[in-house]
């Protein structure tokens, strides 16, 4: 390997996360005057969250089902059916759901805001707002951070939900298990630490991923190619992340 | 602006550039395509800074102004966009409501008002509830405008405003810019290269080439200038000291080298 181009890349890597870094301090401090215009953060979490319920509710449901299907197909090879509804909640609240619906806000929410903020960018939309003395990031960066920082809990609140629902229409409905078994061995095995767990890690996807969409279409080129890359560039480096903070949080909760 | 450099990747795009926009009068920027016009526009309205040099808006020098100030004198102009830069989230007037939004507690009634005086002034009261989507390119430029000078700016800058129009939208946005500028006695500085249009208008213009002004003066002088550079600018000849032909190797030679590899 070239030894300067391997630095060249680890160089390159920093830079870009000094920039990110000093990106989200300036939207954080945006951030303050924007919470005073509810008007455009309802509006944003709207576009992000309502705009991303049908994905996020069928996929819940398709989730769900093949959790049920696996999990009961695994625990009756040890005759413990009952723990299904445990199985099901643990492996949706803490896991599933947090990361699904972050991959999925990231490929749905995210490229949308990249693209709409690249566009605004390549048509001159964000100058005409500094020309005409509006802070572009305040007005339009914050507004969408923010939006989708709100929506990604809520999503995966929704998420979980509807997974339980699918996977109780398996393991009760098609494969038998007691329903009754099923919910209160949820009830007994699951605590609030578990809830906390899929809801602090929402919330750190939700930054996470909120802030590439923003920082991406924010810098992206200003010509169609360079959008698109920006876009596609959302929804790797939010895969990843989302993956890689996964494993952190894991690892810090466990 | 006195004695003006700025360089893009080491080529410079001005070489001590000397120009001053006089209070109350249109001023016409030319020059050919690639001399730096919207350049320009950046350094006036602090997009960007000048490499070295000097650019005053309203008596000030923008290097030495905070982002805060910076943004205080941007509220003392406005600037028409080439392509009306409309936010496309928001209807006409809603757009052109947002910066009195921006800066003002005004009531809503009295918004309302506003917004429908300036939108009457460009001809597209009617069109208050469009979106920008939904109209042609000169309409969507009358509503920049109706925009841009919803705030009473002193100063209206406008970039390239009558590329891609035809005729009759031409003569509407050549009008107003006019009447604009005796109306409310807004300075106005038009970059452009649209030599006859500009004629019609302007008190004061400026021609740029190789970084630095070719020729100032009113269009009449211009016109009558001697300077080669200027002739073919003003004339709109193919081939003079700006060349037909982007440098490259000798044409017979590069035609012919494939035969003899």
């Amino acid at each position: 390997m070239n030894p300067r181009g391997g630095n060249g890349f680890i160089l390159e890597g920093v830079r870009r996360l000094g920039a990110v870094t000093i990106f989200l301090v300036w939207l954080l401090l945006a951030s303050v005057p924007a919470l005073g215009r509810p008007r455009l953060l309802v509006h944003q979490v709207y576009n992000a969250g309502a705009r991303s319920l049908i994905i996020i509710m069928l996929s819940g449901l398709f989730v769900g089902m093949v959790l049920g299907l696996q999990a009961f197909n695994l625990l009756q090879r040890f005759g413990s059916e009952e723990a299904l509804g445990t199985a099901a909640a643990l492996g949706l609240l803490k896991e599933l759901s947090p990361v699904i619906t972050a991959l999925l806000f990231a490929g749905r929410a995210g490229t949308a805001l990249t693209s709409e903020i690249g566009l605004m960018r390549a048509t001159d939309q964000l100058t005409a707002m500094e020309i005409m003395a509006v802070d572009p990031l305040r007005h339009v960066a914050a507004p969408r951070f923010l939006g989708g920082v709100v929506a990604m809990p809520l999503l995966t609140v929704i998420f979980s939900v509807i997974g339980l629902y699918g996977a109780q229409l398996i393991g009760v409905q098609l494969m038998g298990v007691d329903k009754g078994v099923f919910w209160s061995q949820m009830q007994g095995s699951v605590g609030l630490h578990d809830v906390s767990e899929g809801v602090v890690k929402s919330l750190v996807f939700g930054v996470a991923c909120s802030l590439i969409a923003v920082h991406e279409g924010y810098h992206a080129e200003p010509t169609a190619e360079g959008v698109g890359l920006a876009t596609t560039r959302t929804v790797v480096a939010s895969s990843v992340i989302t993956l890689l903070l996964d494993y952190v949080l894991t690892a810090v909760f466990l | 602006m006195r004695g003006v450099h700025y360089a893009v990747g080491g080529r410079p795009i001005f070489a001590g550039l000397d120009l001053q926009a006089r209070r109350g009068r249109i001023t016409a920027i030319m020059g050919p395509s690639g001399t730096g016009k919207t350049t320009l526009l950046k350094l006036i309205t602090a997009q960007m800074a000048a490499d070295r040099g000097e650019v005053r808006v309203f008596g000030e020098d923008l290097a030495a102004l905070s982002r805060g100030r910076i943004y205080a004198l941007r509220k003392r102009m406005g600037m028409l966009f080439q392509n009306g830069a409309l936010l496309t989230d928001m209807d006409v007037f809603e757009n052109v409501a947002f910066p009195v939004r921006e800066h003002s507690d005004l009531p809503e009634a009295l918004i309302h008002k506003l917004v429908l005086t300036k939108l009457q002034a460009v001809g597209l009261r009617g069109a208050a509830g469009l979106m920008p989507g939904e109209l042609s390119g000169g309409m969507a430029r009358r509503v920049a405008l109706a925009r841009a000078i919803v705030m009473d700016p002193e100063v209206l800058i406008y970039d390239e405003p009558f590329v891609g129009l035809d005729p009759i939208s031409l003569g509407v946005i050549l009008r107003l810019i006019k009447h604009m500028n005796a109306a409310l006695g807004i300075t106005s500085i038009v970059v452009s290269h649209d030599v006859r249009e500009l004629a019609t208008i302007a008190d004061d213009s400026y021609l740029l080439s190789g970084g630095r002004v070719a020729a100032a003066g009113a269009p009449a002088q211009l016109r009558a200038s001697d300077s080669a550079a200027v002739r073919q600018f003003m004339t709109g000849s193919a081939d003079g000291p700006v060349a037909f032909h982007y440098p490259a190797p000798d044409y017979a030679a590069q035609l012919f080298a494939a035969d003899e590899s």
